[in-house]
């Protein structure tokens, strides 16, 4: 089951949720900025993945300059399209 | 002080940038768009954005309101309940037809403020009347809650479901427009009138905007940031205008004093009615931050 939500244009974040894994949390992050944000980019889509109740899952996100509370928006849309059945 | 709504600025929802730059323009009000501006497939997307966006981002003393989807269609609720948990304060209802319309949107804010330990009627709404039978309504839907804010009119839904196209004299509009001032003002709401989409007719704009003031909207309705400026210049009384409001409140506290009923400023005769005209005026300029008592 995998959801995706956001963009690759700039002040946004095209994020991919896979959560048909039994492996726990992984995160891989593009990003320009990586080398200054890259933890804090990681510990928002962990924070958003243990709101939503999600213990395994594989998240890709292609950064293209995206503040913090799109990245969790985005976060949080990929997990429930994943999930299926939101509106 | 009474709170300015001369401008109501749309930005769509699903714009990232938009959602932590649309404050920059400075409207009284900004309404983030939930419904026509954001297409199907991303309704669930906008609104997590602006969820998001409503617990960090800082827009001082401008009124945010979100335009929902209509409660009729499979988003209306849910953005309700998200949105208001996320800390939404001012909900605009789009096509509102009767006081039913507003009262089941009434019913699920109450049961999301109970839900959520927010105060019961925190949440205030602004009603879009953009259909005929709404125009009609317009003082039923204007007196259907004490949460009820604004009444506006929406011309592009209006004149589709009359079966009629806009025009640049907009006559089509005119008994709606005049049928929503009244029914506001009757009601003691905000009439806020419809958008100007030809962003390029900046002169068609202002003849709009002078026409809204004169009917006696409260502000108007904006789809770009360049036309904030023109409506509040607009809206906003001139030092002029300030300095003839104060003069005539100054003679009637004067008169008030010495028991005398009319009396004249300037040659011309003062009474009650224009001394709560130059009272408006003086309100407006207080609240737009033009004018300050010490002054």
């Amino acid at each position: 089951m995998i959801g995706q939500a956001g963009r690759e244009k700039c002040d946004d974040v095209l994020v991919q949720v896979n959560i048909d894994t039994s492996e726990g949390i992984k995160v891989d992050i593009e990003s320009k900025v990586k080398q200054l944000f890259g933890k804090q980019i990681e510990q928002s889509v962990k924070e958003v993945l243990y709101e939503m109740d999600v213990k395994n899952a594989y998240v890709t996100l292609k950064d293209e300059g995206a503040l913090d509370f799109v990245i969790r928006a985005r976060v949080k849309t990929a997990i429930k399209r994943a999930k299926g059945g939101v509106k | 002080m009474k709170k300015l709504r001369r401008t109501m600025m749309f930005c769509p929802a699903s714009n990232p940038k938009m959602l932590f730059t649309a404050q920059i323009y400075n409207p009284d009000c900004i309404i983030f768009d939930l419904e026509d501006a954001v297409a199907y497939a991303e309704k669930d997307s906008a609104r997590d954005l602006l969820c998001e966006a409503l617990k960090v981002v800082d827009y001082g003393n401008i009124e945010v309101f979100a335009r929902i989807n209509a409660l009729y269609t499979p988003f209306g609720e849910t953005d309700v309940r998200e949105l208001v948990k996320a800390g939404l304060k001012n909900i605009r209802l789009p096509m509102c037809e009767c006081s039913e319309d507003v009262q089941k949107l009434e019913r699920l804010i109450e049961e999301v403020e109970k839900e959520n330990g927010i105060e019961i009627g925190t949440v205030k709404i602004q009603c879009a009347i953009e259909t005929p039978k709404g125009v009609e309504n317009a003082y039923e839907i204007a007196k259907a809650s004490d949460r009820i804010v604004a009444i506006s009119i929406g011309a592009e839904d209006f004149t589709r479901s009359l079966g009629t196209d806009r025009t640049k004299a907009g006559r089509e509009l005119f008994y709606a427009r005049t049928r929503v001032v009244i029914a506001a003002s009757a009601a003691g709401v905000d009439s806020i009138d419809t958008v100007w989409a030809d962003v390029s007719d900046m002169e068609g704009f202002t003849a709009e905007v002078r026409d809204a003031k004169n009917l006696g909207f409260s502000g108007k309705s904006c789809v770009h940031p360049s036309q904030v400026k023109e409506v509040h210049r607009i809206f906003t009384p001139t030092k002029e205008e300030i300095g003839k409001a104060l003069e005539i409140i100054c003679a009637a506290k004067e008169a008030e004093k010495m028991n005398l009923g009319v009396i004249t400023v300037n040659g011309k005769m003062v009474d009650f009615p224009v001394i709560q005209k130059a009272e408006r005026i003086v309100a407006l300029a207080k609240g737009a931050g033009v004018y300050k008592e010490e002054e």
